[in-house]
C-alpha cells in the first residue's frame, strides 16, 4: 500500500510569546500521526528549543521576521523542518553540555541543542547565514 | 499570552517559590526576576516547588543553572520539590539530579536546610 504523506505548515512571527502556540500545534499534528502523549511532549519540546534558537539567535527578537515550520507525517514518522532566513544558528559548533562546567560559569543557556538531539531520532541542519538556515527533526513511531 | 506565575512564601530564613503554568523562553525572565529579588534580599535558602508546573524548556532550566553558583557561595542552595513526572524527565535528561537535591515535598526540603 502506498504511504500517504500529509503536510502541514505554520508561519508565525518570531516572538517567544508564540512558543505555546507552536507547541500546541506540534502536539496536535503529532497526535494525528499516532504518537502517544509522552512522545507528543518530547516532539513539542524539541521544536520549542529549535524555535527559541531562531527567535533569539537568528532573528534577534525581531517580531517582523517569520519562523517557518513545515511538518510531514506518514505511517512511520513525523518530520519537522524549521526554516529561518536570518543569521541562523550553527548547530555543528555545539558540543554536548557539561552541566558542572556550565554551573561554574553561571551560564544560562546551551542546553537546548542537547535536548533536541536527545529527544528526536534524527537531526539535520543546513547553515547558510542570511540566505536560508534549516533544521530538520525526525521522530519515528516505532 | 503568558500562562506562568511565581508565588513566594518566606518561612524564617527559607524562601519557597511555587511555580505554576508553563516555563519557557517567554516566561523564564519572570522566574529569573523572582530569584534575583531573593538574592537582592540576601535570601539564599531557596526551595522551588513545582506541583503546578506543566511544562519546562531549557530556558527555564537555565535559570536554575545561572544562579546556583552564587547561591552556594553564600551558603545557600536551590532545592527542588513537588515535580510532576513530566517535568522531572526534562531535568533528568540533562543530568540535574546529580547536581541538585530533589524532594517529593516542600517540607522535606525545608527540613534539610535546618538539619545542617
Amino acid at each position: 500500500m502506498k504511504d500517504r504523506v500529509q503536510r502541514f505548515k505554520l508561519k508565525v512571527p518570531s516572538v517567544t510569546d508564540n512558543l505555546y502556540l507552536i507547541r500546541d500545534f506540534i502536539r496536535m499534528v503529532a497526535e494525528k500521526a499516532g504518537f502517544n502523549n509522552e512522545k507528543q511532549e518530547q516532539i513539542a519540546l524539541a521544536v520549542d528549543e529549535a524555535c527559541t534558537n531562531v527567535i533569539k539567535h537568528a532573528y534577534k527578537f525581531n517580531a517582523r521576521r517569520l519562523i517557518d515550520i513545515a511538518i510531514q507525517i506518514d505511517r512511520q514518522k513525523i518530520k519537522i523542518t524549521i526554516t529561518d532566513r536570518g543569521r541562523g544558528f550553527d548547530y555543528s559548533k555545539l558540543k554536548d553540555p557539561d552541566l558542572k562546567t556550565y554551573i561554574k560559569e553561571s551560564r544560562h543557556g546551551g542546553l537546548g541543542i542537547y535536548l533536541i538531539k536527545t529527544l528526536m531520532d534524527d537531526v539535520r541542519y543546513e547553515f547558510n547565514p542570511g540566505i536560508k538556515n534549516q533544521v530538520q527533526l525526525t521522530k519515528y513511531l516505532n | 499570552m503568558e500562562n506562568f506565575e511565581v508565588a513566594r512564601e518566606d518561612r524564617s530564613d527559607v524562601s519557597i517559590l511555587r511555580l505554576k503554568g508553563f516555563l519557557d523562553a517567554h516566561t523564564a525572565p519572570k522566574f529569573e526576576q523572582a530569584i534575583q529579588q531573593l538574592l537582592t534580599e540576601r535570601r539564599y535558602k531557596i526551595i522551588v516547588s513545582m506541583s503546578d508546573l506543566n511544562y519546562i524548556s531549557s530556558a527555564g532550566l537555565g535559570v536554575f543553572m545561572g544562579f546556583i553558583e552564587e547561591i552556594r557561595d553564600n551558603k545557600g542552595d536551590i532545592k527542588l520539590s513537588n515535580m510532576t513526572e513530566k517535568v522531572y524527565k526534562v531535568f533528568d535528561l540533562l543530568g540535574f539530579p546529580a547536581l541538585y537535591q530533589i524532594f517529593k515535598e516542600e517540607n522535606e526540603a525545608a527540613k534539610r536546610y535546618h538539619d545542617v
